[in-house]
Parts: structure tokens; C-alpha cells; sequence
């Protein structure tokens, strides 16, 4: 005697969602998923550093100074007989936290008072507006070097400099999208069965809002991360002996004419980190609002 | 519309305010004057004179209140590091110096990336396209100083053709101006990819190619203007963010520009410069700014101008 099987794969349509779905859209662009692996040997790089590094950072001798690549060395050593490969290993850490920290920063202070004016408008909506009017006056750059003379420099103090001006586009969107979904049908119906402000905010709004957000938060990063090679470059950023790449860039500019290895390298993996990041914001933009015009 | 410039102004002037007030506080903030000197202390009362003179031992406000008055003036004092000039004179002197620059810069970056981008939309997914995307997400991405450094390493290094850096002959002029020019030829050329790509899908095309127009024209007359319109609010902006210079280009090429005395002058911690700087290309972006949204209702009627914004 035979027994009906159900028929399982009818019964169970294959699961479809926003974020499965921007998920396939993400991996099918080549230069996202490109990119993405990129950012993760950059972030293992980072977490690692001390085990990967042949040597360490500060490590220098001086007996090996301005040497090129060698088998011993194998991107060089520097103008005090430091490693070059050790110190943009070590360099990967600095930039990465500097990225991921400014982007807190941002974060922390431009979500809530975003929402905040989105929310309540009127008074609180009239304040944050004109202050976001007033910080976009901001020269941005010139003031996180202006502020980095005055703090001295230090990673900490780069990220303060950076992350001061870093949270008015955060602040901008999300103020921009409360107060577009302030408005929805299902926000009204939500409070017309009684929940809570926090429910509706956590439960309903934010997660909404939430692409846009996580778009702005991934080209972030490589923003602070520019800033932070930025500032150190011009020689206002992290302090020695800890590795930056753009310091370790602007510390080359007297040295170039013989030592292009000094030059080479760290303007390189500069370039890659920068082009990586982007590729994967970009990535995300495109697989996670469709409403986006590709620019 | 009147009312709505006046408003405009009006906050302009107030984030001017409050800019001019944190920046003077911070700058006070700060233990250590300009006049602190380790190895070769002045005497008290040479000290004293020299503070005096400045206006250093007044209380905090009113250094403020003189400085804003003299502002409104057009006197910013004079310069630490310089005390021969004032701090408008220097400024006279070094910003032309970044203004040759930056002339140099605008007109070959818009002029590419208008070019290119117009380029690439028509020729949507071929090689020239993906050759402009590229290139565009390289100057948008790559810090224009390490785009410097390998110019130098190219050129100068590598096939010995232009001097690494340096100013005052016209071959000066030409890796600064390349490093320089990527970035905003990139943003010009990417904005004008998208927005042809867009205007080359609208309605009125659609129409104009039912009509039988000619293709030539509907591109001259249709999908170009209206490409165009919405570029002003990226190419406005641009133009006193180039032509205060940067401080890498010349800071890498050494160019005697703004943007370079700048930078000493937060080394030197040399205040009146300092503030002269910021409080400048803060005025300079705001009016900017104020001015391309009123071209833009120039331009494209359909935009209004209200002092109610939202969104």
C-alpha cells in the first residue's frame, strides 16, 4: 500500500525578504562582493596585526635604514630602519579604528537628535535644523586640522577632530526619513492600537529607516578613514611611533627621488582600502534601495 | 523671493557668528600663547609689551567684540608668523597663487568631466563606459595626495619630466593641476552620467523620438539642457572648495598658496591667520550656496524658492 507523500517544495515557498533579497542582488555585482573581501583581509589584517607583522612597528634598526625591497624586508624598511611591511600591518589597524570609531561617533549623536526633530518636530525640529544649518557652514577639513593643533596629535584626538563635524549627514537623513515615515499608514495604526512611543520608534520606524543608514554608515568610513590618512599626511594626525598610511605617506615626500618604495606602498594599500570600502558601499546602495539612482 | 534671499542672509550671517566664536574660543582655550618661548624666554616686561600690543591681556570678550569690529572692517589683523604684512595683505599675496591653480583646474575638470560623462551615457555599458565609471570611482575614492605621489614617482622620478614640485614657471603648473583635477572631474563626470542616463529615459524624449525628430536634436535640444540643469547644484559648490585650494596638492607640490599657509599657520599657531582662513572659505561656501539655489530657479522655472523647508 502506497502513501500520498506532501508534496514539500509546493507547500513551502522559498523564503523571499528585503534583506535576502539585497543580499543575492549584493553578491551578484562583482566589484561589491570584490571589495567586500578586500574590507575582510583588511579587518583581519587589523585584529591580527601582531601575529601577522614579521616584525613590530617600533621595531627599527639603525644599521637597515632606507632599504629597498629585499627578501629580509620585503617592502623595504623606512628612514629609521623600520619595517615597511610590519608598519602598514600595524597601519590597517590605525585606519580601521579610526573609520569605525568617527562612524559611532556619528552615529551616537546624529541618530538620536535626528530623530528626535523627525519625531516631535516643532521646537526641537526648529533647533536641530538650524544647527545642522549652521554646522554645514563648517569648513569640515580645516576644522579638524585647526582642532587637531589644539588637541595635539593622537589617535583618540583623531578621532574626536573628525567625528565633531562627521554626524551632520547622519543627522540630516535620519531627521529626513522620521519625518517621511512619521507619515505612513501603518505608523497611524500603530498608534491608533495604543503602542508605545518606544515601540513605535524601535519597532516601526528604524527598522524602515534602517537601509539608508546602513548605506550612509558603510561609505562612512572610508571617509574618516581618508580623513585620518588626511590629517596625519600633512603631519596633524597620529603621533610616532604609531603607523599610519598616511603619515608614513607624508613622511616619504623628502625621500622619493631615490626610495620610491617608500612612496609606493603605502599610497597603494591607501588606494586599494579607500577603493574597496566604496565598492562596498556602493554595493550595498545599489542592493538595498533600488529607489537610488546608481551615481 | 526676496524674502526668502534675506532669510538666507540672515542665517548665513548667525552661523558666521557662531563659527567666528567657537573657533575664537578654542583658539584661546589652549595653554601656550604665541609668544611662549621655552629656550629664549622674553623678559616680563617685553612680554607684557608684546601682549599688549596685541591685545592679548584684554579679557576674552573683548579680544572678541575688537576682533569681530575690525572684522567688519576687513582688517584681520596681523599675522603671527609674518609680522611685516597683515593678515589681509598675506592673504592678497599667497590666495592668487592657489586662485592660478584652481582657474586651471575648474576648467579642465568641468570640461572632461561634462565631456565624459555625456560620453558615457550615451554609450551606456560599452568599453567607454566602464573606462569613465572607472575612472570616476578612482578620483572619488583615491585621496588626491596619493594620486600626487604617484605623478611624482611617474613623472618626476621615473621618466624625469616634470620637477617634483616647486612654483613659478608655467611647468609648475602641470602634475598639481592633474592630481588636483580627478577628484571633481570625477563628481562632474558621474553626476552627468546619471542625470543624462535619466533625462535620455524621459517622457519627453520618448515623445520627441515619436515626433521623428532627428536624433542630433533631441540630444542638443532635449536630453542636454535638461541634464545640465541639475549639475548646478553640484558644479556651484565646487567652485570655492577648488579655489580655496588644497592643502595637499600644495602641500605635496609645495605651491606658496593658501592652503600651505594655512598649515604653518596652525603649526605656528598663528591665530589671526587661523581664524582669517576659516571665517573666509566659511563665508565663501555659504554664499555659494545661496547663490546656486538662486541660479537654479533661474534656470529651471519650475523650482521655487520658499522659506519653508522641508525634508
Amino acid at each position: 500500500m502506497t502513501t500520498l507523500q506532501p508534496i514539500q517544495t509546493l507547500a513551502q515557498p522559498k523564503e523571499r525578504s528585503l534583506w535576502r533579497d539585497a543580499m543575492r542582488s549584493f553578491f551578484k555585482n562583482r566589484l561589491a562582493t570584490a571589495g567586500l573581501v578586500v574590507v575582510s583581509i583588511l579587518i583581519f589584517t587589523a585584529i591580527f596585526a601582531n601575529f601577522l607583522a614579521p616584525w613590530r612597528y617600533d621595531h627599527s634598526v639603525l644599521s637597515e635604514t632606507l632599504k629597498f625591497p629585499n627578501p629580509k624586508h620585503w617592502l623595504g624598511t623606512d628612514q629609521v630602519g623600520r619595517d615597511e611591511l610590519s608598519r602598514i600591518i600595524y597601519g590597517a589597524r590605525t585606519s580601521l579604528v579610526v573609520g569605525f570609531s568617527v562612524q559611532l561617533i556619528a552615529f551616537l549623536i546624529g541618530l538620536p537628535l535626528g530623530a528626535l526633530a523627525g519625531l516631535r518636530g516643532g521646537w526641537a525640529d526648529f533647533i536641530v535644523t538650524r544647527l545642522l544649518e549652521v554646522m554645514t557652514a563648517f569648513p569640515g577639513f580645516l576644522f579638524a586640522i585647526f582642532l587637531m593643533s589644539i588637541l595635539g596629535t593622537g589617535i583618540f584626538n583623531v578621532i574626536l577632530a573628525i567625528g565633531v563635524t562627521s554626524w551632520i549627514g547622519v543627522c540630516r537623513l535620519t531627521r529626513g526619513q522620521f519625518l517621511a515615515l512619521r507619515e505612513r499608514e501603518f505608523i497611524t495604526a500603530a498608534n491608533s492600537y495604543g503602542a508605545s512611543d518606544w515601540r513605535i520608534i524601535l519597532r516601526h520606524i528604524l527598522p524602515n529607516a534602517l537601509p539608508p543608514l546602513i548605506i550612509m554608515f558603510a561609505l562612512g568610513v572610508p571617509g574618516a578613514i581618508f580623513a585620518e590618512a588626511g590629517l596625519s599626511f600633512l603631519g596633524v594626525g597620529i603621533n610616532d611611533p604609531i603607523p599610519s598610511w598616511g603619515k608614513m605617506v607624508g613622511q616619504s615626500m623628502g625621500y622619493l627621488n631615490v626610495f620610491w618604495h617608500l612612496g609606493l606602498f603605502p599610497t597603494g594599500v591607501l588606494a586599494l582600502a579607500m577603493l574597496s570600502f566604496n565598492f562596498v558601499g556602493d554595493g550595498l546602495r545599489d542592493a538595498l534601495d533600488p529607489t537610488m539612482f546608481n551615481i | 523671493m526676496v524674502r526668502y534671499i534675506t532669510l538666507r542672509l540672515l542665517w548665513l550671517l548667525f552661523a558666521f557668528l557662531i563659527i567666528s566664536i567657537i573657533t575664537f574660543l578654542l583658539m584661546h582655550a589652549v595653554p601656550g600663547g604665541p609668544f611662549d618661548e621655552e629656550k629664549q624666554p622674553l623678559p616680563p616686561a617685553a612680554k607684557q609689551n608684546i601682549l599688549h600690543k596685541y591685545g592679548l591681556d584684554k579679557p576674552i570678550w573683548e579680544q572678541y567684540l575688537r576682533y569681530m569690529w575690525s572684522v567688519v572692517h576687513l582688517d584681520f589683523g596681523i599675522p603671527f608668523q609674518s609680522p611685516t604684512e597683515t593678515v589681509a595683505g598675506l592673504i592678497a599675496r599667497v590666495w592668487p597663487v592657489t586662485l592660478q591653480v584652481a582657474v586651471f583646474t575648474i576648467l579642465i575638470s568641468y570640461s572632461l568631466g561634462l565631456g565624459l560623462g555625456v560620453l558615457a551615457a550615451l554609450k551606456q555599458n560599452s568599453w567607454v563606459d566602464y573606462l569613465v565609471t572607472t575612472l570616476a570611482t578612482l578620483g572619488f575614492a583615491v585621496p588626491s595626495f596619493v594620486i600626487a605621489i604617484w605623478l611624482i614617482l611617474f613623472f618626476s622620478v621615473n621618466l624625469h619630466w616634470f620637477p617634483t614640485g616647486g612654483w613659478g614657471k608655467p611647468v609648475h603648473f602641470i602634475m598639481p593641476v592633474m592630481a588636483y583635477s580627478l577628484g571633481p572631474m570625477a563628481l562632474v563626470a558621474r553626476y552627468t552620467r546619471v542625470n543624462m542616463l535619466e533625462s535620455l529615459r524621459a517622457d519627453y524624449v520618448r515623445t520627441a523620438r515619436a515626433k521623428g525628430m532627428s536624433e542630433r536634436v533631441i540630444i542638443f535640444r532635449h536630453v542636454l539642457k535638461n541634464a545640465f540643469i541639475p549639475l548646478i547644484t553640484i558644479l556651484g559648490p565646487e567652485i570655492p572648495n577648488i579655489a580655496t585650494g588644497s592643502i595637499f596638492i600644495e602641500a605635496t607640490f609645495r605651491i606658496p598658496g593658501l592652503g600651505r599657509y594655512f598649515i604653518t599657520s596652525v603649526f605656528v599657531r598663528d591665530y589671526p591667520m587661523i581664524m582669517a582662513t576659516i571665517l573666509l572659505v566659511a563665508f565663501l561656501w555659504g554664499v555659494t550656496y545661496i547663490l546656486t539655489d538662486i541660479l537654479y530657479t533661474v534656470v529651471d522655472p519650475r523650482v521655487h524658492l520658499t522659506s519653508s523647508r522641508n525634508g
